[in-house]
């Protein structure tokens, strides 16, 4: 699903590269977690899979396209095929959760008989049933992510990107919405997170890569946060 | 492609930005007018020129007794001269449409007709007015033709063109219509500027939303065409204002007061409105597309 192999992303202005000669594999199904300090280079390893940058050097591989080869105009189609979610939800404040879910598939023109149909369907997975008309500010933290969540994962998506989803969240929300991304997970997404949150990682048991300054530190199966310090 | 989703998008962004739209409804409306203006005053000198060019004459004035110039030096023209005179007119057909001799009398009852109510009249005499050719050119800019031809000869005191007082009007309002259109270029200039400013600002208010339509993967085409919409429609409305304005002036100003008052002359008709009209649409249709051009390059990349 995805493959970086020797990787460098070196920023302008910048001595350091955010990546160092990152090579590592993510499989079609799997479940990643992301950590690392920050600065560690979480942010941009998923920045180049989203093709927001490109690298400095090597090859990332994403869904089998070679993205440095990837023309302009391809990109939409890339990223149709990936969701993505953020720490601060970035929902449209003046639209309701059914139309902000319905937003991302307008905008890639799918036809409106189409939206009726998935819209709720989508609503549902996410345990948003009866709150279609809801404005984003009249809800909690943890059920504007769960709209979030649903517009990443309306077009059903093969991969799903989340930038700290709980980072917002107390503790019992983020729980939920760990569920919601472990059940996505199950209807066959790959999904890559990143992460501070120490308790959901060592719950969870999924497999770890540990970034730090660029470099690939740890990569364990059935991981934890990080060692005992 | 969604139509009405597009739509929607559009009014949402028009209402959101509604004090910049206008803003460049109304510099659009106005410097397209007067770029509209400046074509129509351009159509008014070449139609007055058609008008004009059909009338002029070149006079070819004969000596008479009091005349002063070296070739009346031999004193009044003789029969001879002017018989020799027109036959050579005639011999320049067909530059020399049709010649026409004016004798001191027909010259003196044409004075008095135009100067009828001028104590001028009283004070002339019939021999005062020179005898002339009046010599009507099927090529009116072939003046030079004829007066080196019989600038100078003897028997002929002056050959005057009459084209050459026209133009000095019409430089005039070729000048004036150069004006307007420097007036009206840097107005569109301007107008290229603000619906650039307009469409960065659309940009930043609407930057959540395209920041969205890139992640779920809208093409570039989707993404920007809500702003071009805008852009258009806004431009769209102030060109639609301008040739009405455009209307407006070929019905009150040209039909209704400048028409009436001189009816010596032509004025443009509906077929110069009809021909700038689309003109003035293209223009402005075409600002707007530079401007978005190169607004989009700038602030809705991928």
């Amino acid at each position: 699903m995805i493959l970086f192999d020797r990787v460098t992303k070196l920023y302008a202005n910048q001595e350091r590269p955010a990546l160092d000669e990152v090579s590592l594999e993510i499989e079609k199904g799997e479940f990643v977690f992301l950590v690392g300090p920050s600065g560690s280079g979480k942010s941009t390893f998923l920045r180049l899979v989203l093709r927001e940058e490109r690298p400095t050097k090597g090859q990332v591989w994403v869904a089998g396209k070679e993205l440095n080869r990837l023309s302009n105009w391809k990109i939409p189609a890339l990223r149709r095929q990936i969701g993505t979610v953020f720490q601060d939800f970035r929902l449209l404040p003046n639209k309701s959760v059914a139309e902000n879910v319905a937003f991302a598939l307008e905008v890639i023109g799918k036809p409106a008989s189409h939206i009726r149909k998935v819209v709720p369907e989508v609503l549902e997975v996410v345990g948003l049933e009866g709150k279609e008309e809801r404005r984003p500010d009249e809800l909690s933290g943890g059920e504007q992510q769960r709209v979030a969540i649903a517009r990443a994962f309306v077009n059903r998506p093969i991969l799903l990107i989340a930038d700290e989803p709980t980072g917002n969240l107390d503790p019992g929300t983020s729980v939920g919405i760990m569920k919601l991304l472990d059940r996505i997970n199950q209807l066959g997404t790959t999904v890559v997170m990143s992460t501070h949150d120490q308790a959901i990682v060592d719950q969870m048991r999924r497999r770890v890569i540990e970034l730090e300054g660029g470099h690939v530190v740890r990569d364990q199966s059935r991981g934890v946060y990080g060692y005992a310090r | 492609m969604r139509a009405n989703f597009v739509a929607s998008e559009v009014s949402s962004g028009i209402r959101r930005n509604l004090t910049m739209t206008m803003a460049v409804i109304i510099t659009v409306a106005v410097s397209l007018g007067l770029f509209g203006a400046s074509m129509l005053v351009r159509a008014q000198v070449s139609t007055m020129k058609d008008f004009w060019y059909d009338k002029v004459e070149v006079s070819i004035f004969l000596c008479g007794k009091g005349s002063d110039t070296p070739s009346c030096a031999g004193g009044p023209v003789t029969g001879a001269q002017r018989d020799q005179i027109k036959a050579d007119l005639e011999s320049l057909k067909p530059l020399v449409d049709s010649v026409y001799y004016e004798s001191q009398a027909e010259a003196f009852a044409r004075f008095q007709e135009q100067f009828k109510n001028s104590p001028i009249v009283d004070n002339v005499k019939p021999t005062a007015l020179p005898e002339s050719f009046r010599v009507k050119l099927s090529d009116p800019t072939k003046y030079d033709v004829v007066a080196s031809a019989f600038a100078g000869r003897p028997g002929i005191e002056q050959v005057n063109d009459q084209r050459k007082i026209l133009d000095k009007f019409f430089q005039l309002l070729g000048g004036l219509q150069l004006i307007a259109l420097l007036i009206a270029l840097s107005m569109l200039v301007v107008t290229v500027l603000l619906i650039v400013n307009t469409m960065r600002v659309a940009a930043f208010s609407r930057r959540r939303e395209t920041s969205i339509m890139r992640l779920v993967g809208a093409s570039n085409f989707y993404i920007q065409l809500p702003f071009l919409l805008e852009a258009a429609v806004a431009a769209g409305i102030g060109a639609i204002l301008a040739v009405v304005g455009l209307v407006f002036v070929k019905i009150i100003v040209i039909d209704q007061v400048l028409a009436p008052s001189f009816q010596f002359t032509a004025f443009v008709g509906w077929d110069a409105v009809l021909a700038i009209a689309p003109l003035m649409i293209l223009v402005g249709v075409g600002l707007a597309a530079i401007a978005a051009f190169f607004t989009l390059r700038k602030y809705l990349r991928v």
